[in-house]
């Protein structure tokens, strides 16, 4: 190689550690800086969107209308449906991505860090523009978060514009964000890193990242429609021009589909890790999970009408659409048995991070189920638009991405604080979650298959002792993370040193470095045998 | 292994932090400036303070790309740093062909999917019933509610400007083409006169748009408000215009550089990525003169 190095500037370039006050958190290329800074910005996002879903269990305590008006309730399961799928769940895993993919694959920093900053600095940017609009004379965006044409063209508030640009704005930070995990992954694997010794957080990533450049592009033609619909006179979502509503959806859920995979690979990939090192036994089946995980990607692109099954498709439509999606519990369940035959006489512990992966095993299963459930056409014309769809969903998002984020969380967070967290809070915040989490949202299954709608206020006296303990779930839930960010700023403030490797069955290049980790760290390649 | 040499990472930066400052302020200028235009409210901040963000972007852009062209000049960029730049515009250029799939599908969904229905064709012909006097052709000279949407008088014929502009750009690949074999030879003053050449080409390509536009809204009634034809043909075509003004800019910052010795057998990512981006802008506009004009 011809390149030439100056190795005077970089040696100085290398010597800084952290820059001092607030600057470091703007100016930083730092993977592990942007890494910290995604995951904080996750969880203020996770407990502003999280108290958007307060008011929205707190109004459906009692049927009646006791405590907001429908108008600010529609601005509520908008502003909860979008802030937690963009503001939450996914700066969370690129935030994890950040911190670790570097650390496991041996390279010294992302591979585009001033861009890197870029990208996270955007996300802010956008919420404040989408958050603000809760603010002004006509409300906020209130035709849900898949703002469905022509609600959210013909009939939208005035804070329609600048949902249109703030979901610009988290497109391009998504798109930047993953071009630069791709390059990272593909460029600076160290020296006898192959692909297929890849950890499968980095591979679940490599596929997600995939996806996210695939949709991010779709979903901003989708809204630039909408933009022009509503202000420039095109006619792409009114039938009086020649266009079509369900085009929308076309386009809205070509990107949603694999959006929903986008928020569950990495989950996956990190489930992968911990469940070993708690197991102390080689992940089973690890080129099936990475063949597995490819197939999800694949079949992501080729199921999305599964959610306009009752818009009037046409009959081979609903087929097509029916067997493709049905298809993906197959590579699922390959995971699943997987994870599950990783613990088959394992010797098994249950520290917080194990607690919150079975968990995640167990619940993600059972929205996999409602899953197939919805998948099947006929069906699915009972269950549209009921709570079971809201059951189902927040099944494989909340014990799925978000307990998947949980156990990452504990799983490495000694590494990045250099301090073990307080394993019994840990474990009660794992349980309060549970409890509450399955307290909300279960009984939404029931009322659900008993006919109670999704995004109404007010609901039939027939609903009310489920939607009572479904609130006071939601309740318990939603204080308990607030019990979360009180372990992990203990957690950061001190606690009992963390060894390079706190876990003993883990392995990995990441647990090769000191706790906490250093601020620049692999900047020679380590080799990998 | 020497694929592996230090990886540069550079130090602290306020690019990309000015960067989002200015793209924020971008947006929530336009946001305000459409949002008072359509309520018509007479004084408009909008148009103010996107001027603002836009001046911040401008400077971002030299600032960013000036410290980038430093650094390579300077020798900070192994090899493998030139990977990641070659990785990283890959899949930019991929994000923008899956940008324009979007409007591309939007095109074939309405008219073999909707459009039919829309005119009373097939299984979900029943929509016919919306508007029974509706018959659906393409192009859509008649709209289902031509008062809301006034249909285009005529369309533009693809073998006019539209074969022309092919002919342009088409050459234009082939000429930034020449061009980079001439760098890669170092025949710098063949590479000065093609590379010229082809950002002329850009140029004559949008004349000839602009003309085509001016055509289509003064004569034939083809506007972005003449119902689904002109909708997807100006969105189609003007996001293709845009790339191509986007695109000819760029040869033409390479051009400058060549002018002041930049780049060399060795050292050429630059141009390298300027000419994939235009072969990208190249092959999307024989789609869209297949797929819009022709057919």
């Amino acid at each position: 190689m011809s390149a030439v190095i100056d190795d005077h500037g970089h040696a100085t370039d290398h010597a800084h550690g952290p820059a001092k006050g607030l600057m470091r958190w703007v100016l930083t290329t730092n993977h592990k800086d942007i890494g910290t800074l995604y995951l904080w910005f996750a969880f203020s996002m996770f407990l502003l969107g999280g108290s958007f879903a307060m008011v929205i269990r707190a109004e459906l305590f009692q049927p009646g209308l006791q405590i907001v008006q429908p108008e600010f309730f529609n601005q509520m399961t908008t502003m909860h449906g979008l802030v937690m799928v963009f503001g939450a769940v996914m700066p969370a895993f690129v935030g994890l991505a950040n911190w670790m993919v570097p650390l496991m694959i041996g390279a010294p920093d992302m591979a585009l860090p001033r861009m890197n900053n870029f990208s996270f600095w955007l996300l802010p940017a956008a919420f404040i523009l989408l958050v603000s609009t809760l603010f002004t004379p006509g409300g906020g965006p209130n035709f849900g978060w898949t703002f469905y044409a022509p609600l959210s063209t013909t009939y939208a508030p005035e804070s329609v514009t600048f949902f249109i640009f703030a979901i610009h704005l988290m497109g391009i930070s998504s798109i930047m964000g993953a071009i630069n995990v791709i390059a990272t992954i593909l460029n600076l694997r160290a020296p006898g890193m192959t692909l297929m010794k890849m950890p499968l957080f980095v591979w679940t990533w490599l596929i997600t990242a995939f996806l996210l450049i695939a949709v991010m592009p779709v979903l901003a033609g989708c809204v630039t429609m909408m933009l022009m619909d509503i202000h420039f006179g095109t006619s792409f979502f009114s039938a009086a021009g020649g266009g079509d509503p369900v085009l929308f959806q076309h386009v809205f859920w070509f990107f949603g589909h694999p959006e929903v995979y986008i928020m569950i690979l990495p989950a996956f990939g990190a489930v992968s890790s911990i469940i070993p090192t708690f197991s102390r036994k080689p992940l089973f089946g690890y080129t099936s999970m990475v063949y597995a995980t490819a197939s999800i990607a694949f079949l992501s692109f080729i199921v999305w009408a599964h959610h306009m099954f009752v818009v009037g498709i046409p009959l081979v439509g609903e087929l097509f659409f029916m067997y493709a999606t049905l298809l993906i519990a197959v590579p699922t369940g390959v995971k699943v048995f997987n994870w599950a035959s990783t613990m088959w006489q394992g010797s098994l512990t249950f520290e917080t991070p194990m607690l919150f992966a079975v968990a995640f095993v167990i619940l993600f299963s059972i929205g996999g189920f409602s899953g197939l459930m919805l998948a099947i056409a006929p069906a699915d014309f009972q269950y549209q638009d009921t709570y079971f769809v809201v059951a189902h969903f927040h099944y494989v998002l909340v014990p799925g991405a978000i307990f998947g984020i949980f156990a990452s969380a504990y799983y490495w967070m000694p590494k990045w604080t250099g301090h073990m967290y307080d394993e019994t809070l840990g474990k009660l915040h794992f349980w309060l979650s549970f409890i509450g989490m399955n307290m909300a949202f279960f009984p939404m299954h029931f009322v659900g298959l008993a006919g109670m709608p999704r995004r109404i206020p007010d609901y039939n006296l027939q609903f009310a002792d489920f939607n009572m303990v479904s609130s006071i779930g939601a309740f318990m839930f939603g204080a308990t993370q607030i019990f979360f960010l009180f372990i992990v700023i203990k957690t950061i403030r001190g606690g009992e040193p963390a060894p390079a490797k706190p876990w003993d069955g883990a392995e990995g290049l990441e647990w090769s470095i000191p706790s906490p980790a250093p601020y620049h760290t692999f900047t020679t390649p380590p080799e990998v045998k | 292994m020497a694929t592996h040499e230090h990886y540069y990472v550079p130090a602290q930066s306020k690019w990309p932090i000015i960067a989002t400052v200015g793209m924020f302020v971008t947006v929530l200028g336009l946001a305000t400036w459409f949002n008072d235009l359509k309520a018509a409210r007479p004084e408009s901040h909008g148009p103010l303070i996107f001027f603002i963000g836009s001046l911040l972007l401008a400077y971002m852009l030299f600032g960013w790309f000036g410290t980038v062209i430093k650094e390579s000049r300077g020798g900070l960029y192994s090899a493998q740093m030139d990977r990641s730049f070659r990785w990283g515009m890959s899949w930019f250029i991929f994000s923008e062909v899956m940008f324009f799939i979007a409007f591309f599908g939007a095109l074939f969904y309405v008219r073999h999917v909707s459009g039919p229905a829309l005119g009373g064709e097939g299984a979900k012909g029943i929509a016919h019933m919306l508007w029974p006097n509706f018959q659906f052709t393409w192009p859509l000279l008649n709209n289902p509610d031509s008062k809301l949407f006034p249909p285009p008088k005529e369309v533009i014929s693809p073998w006019g400007l539209p074969l022309l502009n092919t002919v342009l750009l088409v050459s234009s690949s082939v000429t930034v083409t020449i061009a980079h074999h001439a760098l890669k030879k170092g025949h710098r003053g063949a590479l000065k006169i093609w590379l010229a050449i082809t950002v002329l080409l850009g140029c004559a390509f949008l004349g000839f748009q602009a003309e085509e536009y001016m055509h289509a809204y003064q004569e034939l009634g083809l506007t972005l408000g003449s119902g689904i034809y002109g909708a997807t043909f100006f969105m189609l075509t003007g996001f293709h215009g845009a790339h191509v003004t986007i695109g000819t800019i760029i040869l033409f910052v390479m051009l400058m550089r060549i002018m002041r010795g930049h780049f060399d057998n060795e050292h050429q990512f630059g141009f390298e990525a300027a000419s994939w981006y235009w072969h990208f802008v190249d092959v999307v506009w024989i789609g869209l003169f297949v797929f819009v004009y022709v057919l």
